[in-house]
């Protein structure tokens, strides 16, 4: 008898590991919806910031900013963008993953590391490998300043020589189901072509396009960290709503199958029972 | 009155702050402050903190920015701005915070501080308390 009451014990057990799985399903959709929303609406500053950021470089050909020079690739840093959080199937493991087959191929003489998000900080400081920076617990409430202060750390790094290119290695989101990982170089500048139109003759810079490179590169940069950080927190959302429901199925299924072996078992009990009962009243007769 | 307006817009990575029809922009450019009517010419400038001031027939609106940039292409002016908040959602006990932090910060003349940072926050701080006290 035993067995039967450990086996009910199990189904509610399961029964309660699947509502929190369920529960953090629906919660991960409805972040997932408000991330979506804001990946979004960087819309508008993307087109318009790129379009005007291509005339005014094309205008100032002669002059190169300091962040778009290309230089002899001696150090180059790795960003590496994880979940502050776990449960979100294989998205942290992926990305340390790449992380690693980076920095091992990388030919550089010095590799540095940075990372964003609590997962990827926790694993390189438990195997010891040097972590140059990390930024951690940003994700819960994800503000512009914060690619402001993080953009800005990296585009002073490199002006003083300490990096000579930066990649960052993150998920660029798809649809819920689908994230893209990718590693994307940051510093120096590539130039995307963009659609706007050239800026008409006669069209007035002031401050002369040298002068408004200055201010307009960073912001360029602050933007484009701001939306890599969208683009994490995204699919992070989307990856883990995805492991939660395929959770709650798996436990849906062990439910089932629990309920069917105990179902057996139960019948046994009872079939054994009325064996002892009839064999009981055999011997009697006898 | 229509001929009198053009499209506005201020954008902030986060999403669009306002886009309407006005007749007057004020805007806090580099070299000091600069006013857009209709049919301005064709041009682009850098925007520093300061007060954004669009005008309506008579009604006013302000803004607090960081700075940014102004664009004015054919009767339609856009500025992208890293920040832009309207002055009635000023959120001042912020603003104040980050006043006394960049205050605190000067003070201090720690070794690892980055002093133009903390002015440039102090300056922010300062311009959206302003900002915030004319309504």
């Amino acid at each position: 008898m035993a067995t039967l009451r450990e086996i009910k014990r199990r189904i509610s057990s399961v029964k309660s590991t699947m509502q929190i799985t369920k529960a953090m399903k629906m919660v991960a959709a409805a972040k997932l919806q408000k991330s979506q929303m804001k990946l979004m609406s960087t819309r508008p500053y993307s087109q318009k910031l790129s379009g005007v950021l291509e005339n005014v470089v094309k205008k100032s050909k002669r002059h190169k900013h300091p962040l778009m020079k290309e230089r002899k690739v001696k150090k180059v840093c790795y960003v590496l963008l994880t979940a502050d959080k776990g449960l979100c199937g294989s998205f942290n493991a992926n990305l340390i993953r790449r992380a690693h087959s980076e920095l091992n191929q990388s030919e550089a003489q010095k590799n540095h590391l940075i990372t964003i998000g609590r997962k990827g900080y926790e694993h390189f400081r438990h195997i010891s490998y040097p972590v140059t920076a990390h930024y951690i617990d940003i994700f819960n409430n994800l503000e512009f300043s914060q690619a402001r202060v993080i953009a800005g750390e990296l585009m002073k790094s490199y002006l003083n020589g300490k990096f000579d290119r930066v990649y960052i290695i993150y998920n660029q989101f798809k649809n819920a189901v689908q994230q893209d990982m990718i590693v994307e170089q940051f510093l120096p500048i590539v130039p995307e072509p963009t659609e706007e139109k050239i800026h008409p003759a006669g069209y007035v810079y002031e401050p002369k396009p040298e002068a408004i490179l200055k201010v307009l590169v960073p912001m360029s940069l602050n933007f484009k960290m701001w939306k890599i950080l969208l683009e994490s927190a995204t699919s992070e959302f989307g990856s883990r709503m995805t492991a939660m429901e395929t959770a709650t199925d798996n436990a849906q299924e062990m439910i089932k199958e629990l309920t069917l072996f105990y179902n057996k078992a139960r019948q046994a009990a009872i079939t054994k029972e009325l064996n002892e009962i009839v064999s009981g009243a055999e011997a009697l007769k006898g | 009155m229509a001929d009198k307006s053009f499209k506005f817009e201020i954008i902030t990575p986060e999403k669009v702050v306002y886009s309407a029809d006005v007749e007057h922009v004020k805007a806090p450019g580099k070299n000091g402050y600069f006013g857009v009517k209709v049919n301005h010419i064709p041009f682009l400038t850098i925007l520093k903190t300061g007060k954004i001031t669009i005008e309506i027939g008579k009604e006013k609106i302000f803004f607090a920015t960081s700075g940014g940039f102004a664009q004015v292409t054919e009767n339609k002016m856009t500025i992208l701005a890293e920040t832009a908040e309207e002055a009635t959602r000023i959120d001042v006990e912020r603003a104040k915070q980050a006043r006394d932090r960049a205050l605190k910060r000067l003070k201090e003349k720690s070794v690892d501080i980055n002093i133009p940072r903390a002015e440039a926050a102090l300056l922010r701080a300062l311009n959206r308390m302003e900002i915030a006290a004319i309504k």
